[in-house]
């Protein structure tokens, strides 16, 4: 069994456990599905899986002075203004390439960038100056001017940078304090003139800028969390594939849209997925326990008091709320139902069934949706209870700390298989009724009990955990290669275009 | 809190030279605090009117724009009922360099020249570009109703 050996593996190499640490948190990146390819030389790719990496600040950073060192080089620029340019032009390298070959000068001026005046920041005093912003004369104020030759007192320009980096946010489009002036603040002015508190936020602004420019980057959208993702899915690939990634932080998320783990649906159904349950669960579910429709013009109907004898207030249609058949059949067995088996009451039921049955079928997904995302937040308590449990089944049985992994394990998959669970409601929700659907279904429901049966086993008191861990650790693979599957296929699906779905997206 | 030189220096001006058909006054008690009117431009439907709006200094200003409004009720697709103007320096074209004066003037150049492409007031840029001469006719009237004493 491969678990097994995996297990041997792992424990006979426990003797350092930081190694061990690192090593098995690498082995989680891999979601746990990898237990099963261990089997081959080469992991295949599954069609779900998309090709992406993880960049830290630093490496943004350098990416980002890679390009303008090119670029400088290629437009005999220096690389300040290679910088600006590229901010300018969104780091879109081709287009300003090919727009500077085409007229350097206008795509200076257009950049505000301006080769001819010297770039050297002075500082100086000017008798008889009077500073326009703040007023100020004294004959030692210290004023700076940029190339465009608007001079104003160093305060005041410092004040201004604090204001637009601090405030407003803004990094790249800085202009000259004249409101006329389109000459923007170069980098090393800015360096020069802020306090490093705010040139920490300016460096901050260009990376956010940079990654906001780049449609293959996002950053993880994780609190605390810096890192950004590199992922090559285009905006309008994304009814085809569902770009699920890792960050190295640990967090899930999709990289079309920025929201949590939710394959196998994709960005455009989450979307309407999330809306319908917004505006209509709530009320959805009032309106299924508590009204019925008019049997004439549908109209929904809360019946508050008073005998089964209803009008309708709009059509005036006069029906009984127990069978719903017409109110003259019922002769004089005023505030008494005994005719529920009569045609004219039975087609009357029937009318009613059909508009119900759009409403119960939202109804049948959202509740096991919402069940899911339900037992998901408990999971994730038992997650931390989990780690409680290693300890204690540590003392209890005399297992190694690498031989309580297992449950560590389980507990991870079990809630990534409800997440993914989840999803397959709303994806299910959306889907046209075929034989593909119902393959789908039986997928689902496989995945649904295996994950099942495994949440039942983590309920089980410590003291058992040690005597059902080959039991465990099956049921896991197990889970997990359910999950696989029912991945794989889906984005195949999407993949081909294969499935019918009742909308748009 | 003492009020910057450039406050003082910039009302002095206000007083000593006067902007044709513009007025502001500082109150005696915060001199942050102006009361402001212009004259309706000539050969606009304000023409004959005198609009009154107040104007504040916030404490960053000149960092931040000046914060004003419209007291008199007027019918314009750049002002809305509540006298909030949609005017680019005010936002984010605002810059330190530019004055109180030079913001009045471009309040007064708005009111000749509307904008209903960029409007603020949906109902009245509407009708300004279905029906242009009931707009200026009905702001005409507004201007008799309500900015003349």
């Amino acid at each position: 069994m491969s678990e097994m050996s995996d297990d041997d593996f792992l424990s006979g190499g426990s003797e350092e456990d930081f190694n061990d640490e690192s090593m098995d948190s690498d082995f989680e990146e891999e979601d746990g599905t990898q237990y099963l390819d261990d089997k081959d030389d080469r992991p295949q790719k599954k069609a779900y899986e998309v090709d992406y990496s993880v960049l830290s600040e630093e490496q943004i950073e350098k990416a980002q002075s890679d390009m303008i060192d090119e670029v400088h080089i290629i437009l005999d620029l220096t690389p300040e203004n290679a910088a600006m340019l590229l901010r300018h032009f969104k780091w879109n390298k081709e287009r300003l390439i090919e727009q500077y070959m085409d007229s350097s000068q206008r795509v200076l001026e257009y950049a505000g960038i301006d080769l001819s005046g010297s770039n050297k920041l002075e500082v100086k005093k000017v008798p008889g100056f009077m500073c326009d912003i703040c007023c100020e004369d004294d004959d030692d104020l210290e004023t700076i001017a940029l190339r465009c030759n608007h001079r104003y007192c160093t305060n005041c320009y410092q004040q201004y940078l604090f204001y637009k980096i601090r405030e407003e946010g803004e990094a790249i489009m800085i202009q000259c304090l004249n409101h006329k002036c389109k000459v923007l603040v170069d980098p090393s002015t800015i360096e020069r003139l802020c306090t490093p508190e705010i040139l920490h936020r300016y460096h901050e602004l260009l990376n956010r800028t940079y990654v906001q420019d780049k449609q293959n980057l996002r950053w993880c959208p994780a609190p605390n969390c810096e890192n950004v993702i590199d992922c090559g899915v285009t905006p309008n690939q994304l009814q085809e594939i569902v770009p699920t990634v890792m960050c190295s932080c640990g967090h899930h998320f999709c990289f079309g849209c920025g929201s949590n783990d939710h394959q196998p649906c994709p960005c455009g159904l989450v979307r309407k997925w999330l809306k319908k349950c917004e505006d209509d669960s709530e009320t959805a579910n009032w309106i299924s326990a508590n009204t019925k429709e008019c049997p004439k013009c549908q109209s929904t109907i809360e019946k508050n008091g008073g005998c089964n004898h209803m009008t309708c207030r709009k059509c005036k249609h006069e029906f009984c709320w127990v069978c719903m058949g017409p109110w003259n059949e019922h002769g004089t067995s005023w505030y008494n139902c005994n005719r529920y088996e009569e045609k004219s009451g039975v087609d009357a039921r029937d009318i009613q069934a059909k508009s119900r049955a759009s409403l119960e079928r939202y109804l049948h997904y959202y509740n096991r949706y919402a069940n899911h995302e339900q037992s998901g937040k408990l999971d994730k308590d038992l997650y931390i209870k989990t780690e409680k449990k290693m300890t204690m089944l540590q003392s209890a049985s005399g297992m190694s700390w690498i031989e309580v992994q297992y449950l560590d394990a389980a507990s991870k998959v079990l809630q990534q298989c409800r997440q993914t669970l989840k999803w397959t409601y709303a994806f299910a929700f959306y889907l046209q009724r075929n034989h593909l659907t119902t393959i789908f279904e039986d997928n689902q429901k496989d995945l649904e009990m295996a994950v099942e049966g495994l949440s039942e086993l983590f309920e089980k008191p410590t003291d058992q955990l040690a005597n059902i861990k080959v039991e465990m650790m099956d049921k896991t693979a197990y889970v997990s290669n359910r999950r696989v599957i029912l991945l794989d296929t889906t984005a195949k699906g999407l993949q081909d275009g294969t499935w019918e779905f009742t909308v748009e997206f | 809190m003492a009020l910057p030189k450039r406050i003082i220096k910039e009302t002095e001006r206000l007083v000593a030279e006067p902007v044709p058909g513009i007025q502001a006054v500082p109150h005696e008690d915060n001199l942050r605090y102006f009361d402001v009117s212009i004259h309706g431009p000539t050969q606009s439907p304000y023409e004959g009117g005198v609009f009154k709006l107040e104007l504040f200094l916030p404490e960053d200003y000149p960092m931040t724009p000046p914060k004003i409004r419209f007291l008199t009720k007027i019918y314009h697709p750049n002002i809305d009922r509540l006298g909030r103007i949609c005017l680019d320096v005010l936002k984010a074209n605002w810059s330190p360099a530019l004055q109180i004066r030079t913001i009045l003037l471009s309040i007064q150049a708005l009111l000749g020249a509307p904008n209903p492409d960029d409007p603020l007031a949906n109902d009245v840029a509407q009708r300004w570009k279905e029906d242009e001469p009931g707009a200026i006719a009905t702001a005409r009237e507004w201007t008799q109703t309500y900015a003349t004493s």
